[in-house]
């Protein structure tokens, strides 16, 4: 039935629910704008890129040393989200209690807080004279800012609504009579997220975890003025980035190759694993 | 598409004829109105239009002052500020941002503006600015020197080495031999100074008219090493200036006694 619709338009006109290969020149044209304006800044970082020098540049060990703590602070800011996201997504998807609506709202505020303004924030609350921070600083004498502690959390700050919102949507979508056989045959509430729940929108949290990997991978604002810049210690790549856009362009474009090497060879990965669509 | 082709041709004529109108009429208005020093800004009537200024961060209370006072004087006149880090302002002149001049507060940032042929003649001196040590209000640290900060246990914030505040740092320290190793280097002068302010840091390097502007949020320790890492702010008339005569005359208020008097009142030194 599809195969006859590819060539001729008339019989699509006619019937509307048949499914047909071309595609409507109205999506087509926005839809090819759209991937030109995405893609035609990388194509320029590659057009303008030192390949000359680029292997004494990623020679220097401070660039490796800002990816792995790059990798290694997004992978435990995912890691955190999940924890934490992944029940607080339960619970605005499942319960029922007075302003959900607004506690959803907030949980998805710092997706439109500048997130230099969520560095500030952070401070305010986990610094060293913050509102939570001096309890932390006067009982267990930890102080987080300047700390790659500190970079963990500014990006899961900035990162877990990604992936609240992505678990959300799923189980949502997700059909919850699953659960309610789960406990009408005796399994405990818990018992039914567990073995129910969690398989059956596990795509979603992977979809949601990569989302939330990703931006924390690209994180600046929050971390730089939350977590400070020290080499080895908070300075991740996007921090040494912008450092060496100020005054050596080449080394900074380098850099942001290897960011982005990295970022589509993982997400790459973990697409083909584990976010294939059905 | 075809049809709004002839379309997108008609605007960009006319955004052409109105380019060389403007063009034209620059070339036209007399340009040896103010060849006299500082003093022809206040009597030069054929000034108009918006002058846009694109300047270091370190002087947007002292520029914003002079600004409003040469609109004030000049009825009819805008002066329009981009303040930002010199560096970045620098690659927005390069990269063909429009802008009628440029302040910058290093010389070195400024020599890629004036390297690139984008400024119209050399650059001129019109302010220095020196480090001071910016401490916790009451300095309760107890911080009189640079040797005073690279007592263990102290958080201290230097600027990175990538922008002026940062070199000018790395030099004092340097002249004193002294080894430094801070919690963060920040990636401008302000955020150094934010740190101190919310008192996650016990002691920042920064500018004395950072400290200046900071109020009593801060409190400002000099030191004699500063000496060797003065400042120099330089500024410059830019070639792709669509407004000149304004802008040298704004300029020339920038050096006026006048001028250096707001400068000085901000904690800038003379040039």
């Amino acid at each position: 039935m599809t195969d006859t619709g590819t060539v001729e338009t008339r019989p699509r006109r006619d019937r509307p629910g048949l499914r047909s290969r071309t595609v409507p020149v109205p999506l087509l044209v926005p839809a090819l704008i759209g991937l030109a304006f995405l893609l035609l800044p990388l194509i320029a970082l590659l057009v303008r890129a030192p390949w000359r020098s680029l292997p004494e540049q990623l020679t220097s060990p401070g660039v490796w040393e800002a990816l792995r703590l790059s990798l290694v602070c997004a992978t435990s800011a995912t890691g955190l989200s999940l924890v934490v996201g992944v029940p607080l997504a339960w619970l605005l998807a499942r319960t029922r209690f007075p302003g959900r609506g607004f506690v959803r709202a907030l949980v998805t505020l710092p997706l439109v807080l500048p997130p230099v303004v969520g560095g500030v924030a952070l401070l305010l609350a986990f610094g060293r004279n913050g509102v939570a921070g001096q309890w932390l600083d006067a009982w267990f004498g930890i102080t987080l800012p300047f700390t790659t502690t500190g970079v963990v959390l500014a990006e899961t700050f900035v990162a877990m609504p990604f992936l609240v919102i992505s678990v959300e949507g799923t189980l949502k979508a997700a059909d919850p009579r699953y659960e309610e056989a789960a406990t009408t045959l005796g399994a405990s509430r818990f018992t039914a997220f567990r073995r129910v729940t969690l398989p059956l929108i596990a795509p979603g949290i992977a979809a949601g975890a990569v989302l939330a990997w990703a931006r924390a991978l690209g994180e600046f604002g929050a971390t730089i003025t939350f977590a400070g810049n020290f080499p080895g210690r908070t300075q991740t790549m996007p921090l040494a980035v912008y450092l060496a856009l100020q005054n050596d362009p080449a080394a900074a474009i380098a850099l942001s190759l290897v960011l982005l090497a990295v970022s589509i060879a993982v997400l790459a990965a973990l697409r083909d694993r584990w976010l294939t669509p059905p | 598409m075809t049809r709004s082709a002839p379309r997108a041709r008609r605007i960009r004529q006319a955004a052409g004829v109105s380019a060389a109108t403007l063009l034209a009429l620059s070339a036209c208005s007399p340009s040896g109105s103010d060849t006299g020093k500082g003093s022809a800004a206040s009597s030069s009537p054929e000034l108009s239009g918006t002058v846009t200024v694109f300047a270091a961060a370190s002087l947007q209370e002292s520029f914003t002052t002079l600004g409003k006072e040469f609109e004030k004087d000049h009825p009819g006149t805008k002066i329009s500020f981009n303040f930002g880090g010199s560096d970045a302002l620098a690659a927005g002149i390069t990269g063909g941002a429009p802008a009628d001049v440029f302040a910058a507060a290093s010389t070195g940032t400024m020599a890629t503006v004036t390297g690139g042929k984008a400024a119209a003649g050399p650059p001129a001196t019109f302010a220095r600015n020196q480090l001071e040590i910016a401490t916790l209000p009451g300095n309760p640290d107890r911080i009189t020197s640079l040797k005073d900060l690279t007592k263990p246990g102290l958080k201290v914030v230097l600027c990175d080495r990538t922008v002026p505040c940062g070199a000018a740092a790395r030099k004092a320290l340097n002249a004193g031999g002294l080894k430094l190793t801070p919690v963060s280097y920040e990636q401008d002068v302000k955020s150094a100074l934010t740190k101190v302010e919310l008192k996650e840091a016990d002691a920042a390097v920064v500018y004395r008219t950072d400290v200046r502007a900071a109020g009593d949020k801060v409190e400002g320790v000099d030191f004699p090493e500063s000496a060797k890492a003065v400042n120099d702010y330089p500024i410059v008339l830019l070639k792709d200036a669509p407004n000149p005569e304004t802008a040298k005359a704004f300029m020339a208020l920038v050096r006026s006694d006048e001028g250096q008097k707001v400068l000085s009142g901000a904690g800038f030194l003379e040039p």
